[in-house]
C-alpha cells in the first residue's frame, strides 16, 4: 500500500517551475485524501485538474494555499516556500463556500482582493478603490458594482470571485472549479479571462470538472485520483488510457485536435 | 406614573439611572458582537457561553467565599473562555457538527454548574443566598461600578471594532480565502470570540444565564433586516440592542417591578418582529405587497396583450369589439377592463371596446420587454 505512485515521465520542462509539490500526503481521518503527490507546474501553463468526486481535488489546491494542514509534504512557488510567497498566488474558492446573504456589496467583495497587499489595520483608499473598479470592469460586472451580492446571479458570483482573485495581480491562480453553475455566456466570459492571464504569462490552475472541454481550454492536465495519476501538456497525456486509470471505468472522450 | 415624570426620574434616581445606563450599554455591546455572531451562524454560541459561565461563578464564590460580583464575574469569564474555546476544539478535531459540540457543552457546563449550585446552597455560609441571581438576572443589584465596567469593555471592544474591521468583515465572510491572504485568522477568531464571551459575561447579573443569548441575537437578527450593509448593521444592532434595555427598564420599573431582563429580552423581541414585518426590502409585508402587485401588473399585460391580437386583426387599430369575446380569456374581469380604461389604455363605448394608439404602443411594446427583462 506504502509505495508511491508511478511517476509520469511525460513532463516535458517548459520554462522555470512555478508551483512543486512534494509527497503531499492528507488525511481527514484515517483514509487519506491524497496520496504521496509529487507535481511540478511550470510557469505560464493553463492547467486543469481533473479526476472523479472525492479524487481530492479541492483538497489538493487547499493543502498547497496551507488552506488544510497535510500529514507531509511540502510545497514550493518558485523555488521558494509557499509562506513566504503568499503575495504572488491568488485563489479563486468554490462559490459555495460562503454566504452569499452577507451583508455587503460587489465591489466592497473584490476589494477584498487588496487586503492581502494591505497587510494588518490599514485601510483600503483610492488606489485599492480603483483596481477592484478595473476588475470589476474586466469580468464585465462594473454595471453591478453596487449590488448586494446575493442579488446577483450564480454567474455573477463567480465573476466577483473572479475579479478578487485578478485584483491580487498575482503570478499564479488556483480556481476552484470556477465553471460551477454558470451559464453558457459566462463559461466563454471566463474561460477568455484565464486565456488573457496566460497569455501575460501568468500560471492558472484550475479544478475542472468537463472532461469534454479539457482540450479546448487548457493546454496543460493532471489526472487525479487520490494519487496523481499523470500530469503534462494535454495534447501528450489527455487519453484514453488515462481517464480510464483515473476514473476507473472505460473512458472515451473524442478528442478534437 | 406618565412619561415625563418617568425621565425626570431616570436622571435623579441612582438606581433607576444605573439600572437604565448600565441595560443601555450592554444592549448596545451585545448588539455589536450580536452581529458577528449571526452572521457567522453561531447564533448558538451565545447560549453556550453564558451557559457555560456558571460552573464559573460557583467555583469562584467557593474559592473566596464572598459574592463581589467582579470576582464572580471573572470566574464566569474563565469558565465561559474554557467552555467556548472546548467547544470549536470539538468541532475543529472532530467529526461532530457544531451544533451538537454547542449543545453538548451548553448542557455539561450548565448542569455542572447547577449542581455547584446546589452544592453551595446545603453550605452553612450566610452569604450563599442569591447566587441564583445569575439564572435569571436581577437589575436591580447593578451599582454603579458595575455599570463603568461595561462601559470600559465596550469602550475597548469599540476600538478593537474599529481597528480591524476590514480583519473582521473578511473572516466573516470568507475565512479560508482570508487565511491565503496571510492574515493569521485564528488570531482574529480569538479577538472576536473574546469579546462575545465578555460581553456575555457582563450581562449575566443583569440579564442571567437563561436569556443572555437573546442580547446578543435579537438586535443583530432585526438590523440585518433594515440594510445590506455590514456597518450599518452593526450599528443599528447596537441601537436596538440599546432600546432594548432602556424601554425594558422603563416597562419593568413602572410596571410593579415586573423582572427586568426577561422585559428587556421581549422589547428586543418586538424589534425583532417588527423588523421581520415592516423592513422594507426582506420584510414579510412589502415582499408579500410586491408579489401581489406583481402579479396585478402582469394579469393586466396579459389581458392588454390578448386585446392587441384582436386588434391586430383589423386594419384600424381602434376599431370596436364587444366585450364579450373578452370572456373567452382566462385572466379578463371587469376589474381589469376598468384598469386599462384608467390607464388609457382602452377605451369604452357601451358594450364596445377599442384599444387607444396609447395602448396599442404599449402592448406592442410589451413582448419585447418580457423577452429583454429575462435576461
Amino acid at each position: 500500500m506504502a509505495q508511491s505512485s508511478e511517476t509520469n515521465k511525460n513532463e516535458t520542462s517548459v520554462g522555470a517551475i512555478a508551483v512543486k509539490v512534494d509527497d503531499l500526503t492528507v488525511a481527514y481521518n484515517y483514509k487519506p485524501v491524497l496520496w504521496d503527490i509529487d507535481l511540478e507546474i511550470p510557469e505560464g501553463v493553463l492547467m486543469a485538474i481533473v479526476g472523479p468526486n472525492g479524487a481530492g481535488k479541492s483538497t489538493l489546491i487547499k493543502s498547497i494555499l496551507g488552506i488544510l494542514k497535510p500529514i507531509a509534504g511540502s510545497v514550493e512557488i518558485f523555488g521558494k516556500p509557499y509562506e513566504k510567497q503568499r503575495q504572488i498566488v491568488a485563489y479563486v474558492p468554490q462559490k459555495g463556500s460562503v454566504d452569499w446573504d452577507f451583508p455587503t456589496t460587489a465591489l466592497d467583495v473584490v476589494t477584498m482582493g487588496t487586503y492581502g497587499s494591505l497587510g494588518w489595520i490599514k485601510r483600503p483608499g483610492q488606489k485599492e478603490k480603483k483596481a477592484a473598479l478595473e476588475a470589476l470592469e474586466k469580468v464585465g460586472m462594473l454595471p453591478f458594482k453596487n449590488r448586494q451580492i446575493s442579488q446577483l446571479s450564480g454567474g455573477q458570483q463567480q465573476r466577483i470571485f473572479l475579479a478578487r482573485a485578478l485584483v491580487q495581480n498575482a503570478s499564479i491562480y488556483f480556481m476552484d472549479e470556477p465553471f460551477q453553475g454558470v451559464d453558457a455566456t459566462t463559461e466563454i466570459a471566463i474561460i477568455n479571462i484565464l486565456k488573457e492571464l496566460r497569455k501575460a504569462g501568468k500560471t492558472v490552475i484550475v479544478v475542472h470538472h468537463d472532461l469534454q472541454t479539457v482540450p479546448e481550454y487548457f493546454d496543460w492536465v493532471t489526472f487525479l485520483n487520490v494519487k496523481k495519476i499523470a500530469t503534462g501538456p494535454v495534447k501528450d497525456i489527455f487519453n484514453d488510457d488515462n481517464l480510464t486509470k483515473t476514473y476507473g471505468i472505460n473512458y472515451k472522450v473524442s478528442i478534437q485536435e | 406614573m406618565d412619561i415625563t415624570e418617568y425621565i425626570k426620574l431616570v436622571f435623579t434616581d441612582y438606581t433607576l439611572r444605573t439600572i437604565t445606563l448600565g441595560t443601555a450599554i450592554l444592549g448596545a455591546v451585545t448588539g455589536m458582537l450580536g452581529s458577528f455572531a449571526v452572521l457567522r451562524k453561531q447564533s448558538l454560541l451565545g447560549d453556550a457561553i453564558s451557559h457555560a459561565a456558571l460552573p464559573g461563578i460557583a467555583i469562584a464564590f467557593l474559592i473566596t467565599g464572598a459574592k463581589d460580583s467582579n470576582v464572580l464575574l471573572l470566574g464566569a469569564l474563565v469558565s465561559g473562555l474554557i467552555g467556548t474555546f472546548w467547544i470549536k476544539g470539538i468541532i475543529s478535531k472532530t467529526h461532530l457538527k457544531s451544533d451538537t459540540a454547542l449543545g453538548l457543552i451548553l448542557s455539561l457546563f450548565f448542569g455542572f454548574g447547577m449542581l455547584l449550585l446546589t452544592f453551595i446552597q446545603k453550605q452553612p455560609n450566610a452569604n450563599q443566598a442569591g447566587l441564583d441571581k445569575y439564572l435569571f438576572g436581577q437589575a436591580a443589584t447593578l451599582v454603579e461600578s458595575d455599570v463603568w465596567l461595561m462601559a470600559i469593555v465596550t469602550g475597548a471592544c469599540l476600538f478593537v471594532l474599529l481597528l480591524f474591521w476590514k480583519e473582521f468583515k473578511i473572516l466573516l465572510f470568507d475565512a479560508d480565502y482570508t487565511k491565503t491572504l496571510g492574515f493569521n485568522t485564528k488570531f482574529i477568531d480569538v479577538l472576536i470570540t473574546t469579546f462575545i464571551v465578555l460581553a456575555i459575561v457582563l450581562g449575566l447579573q443583569t440579564v442571567g444565564v437563561v436569556l443572555m443569548s437573546a442580547m446578543l441575537l435579537a438586535p443583530a437578527a432585526a438590523a440585518r433586516q433594515w440594510t445590506n450593509s455590514l456597518s450599518v448593521m452593526v450599528f443599528l444592532a447596537a441601537i436596538f440592542g440599546a432600546f432594548s434595555g432602556v424601554f425594558g427598564t422603563a416597562i419593568s420599573a413602572s410596571q410593579n417591578n415586573l423582572s427586568t431582563g426577561p422585559v428587556i429580552v421581549l422589547v428586543a423581541g418586538i424589534f425583532v418582529l417588527v423588523s421581520f414585518i415592516f423592513s422594507p426590502n426582506r420584510g414579510l409585508l412589502f415582499k408579500q405587497l410586491r408579489f401581489i402587485k406583481n402579479r396585478r401588473d402582469l394579469e393586466l399585460q396579459k389581458t392588454l396583450s390578448f386585446m392587441f391580437h384582436i386588434a391586430e386583426t383589423h386594419e384600424n387599430i381602434s376599431h370596436p369589439h364587444t366585450i364579450k369575446i373578452l370572456n373567452n380569456f382566462q385572466g379578463f374581469t371587469k376589474g381589469t377592463l376598468q384598469k386599462l380604461v384608467e390607464k388609457n389604455y382602452v377605451k369604452l363605448d357601451g358594450t364596445m371596446w377599442s384599444l387607444t394608439d396609447e395602448g396599442f404602443k404599449t402592448a406592442s411594446n410589451l413582448y419585447n420587454q418580457q423577452t429583454s427583462n429575462n435576461e
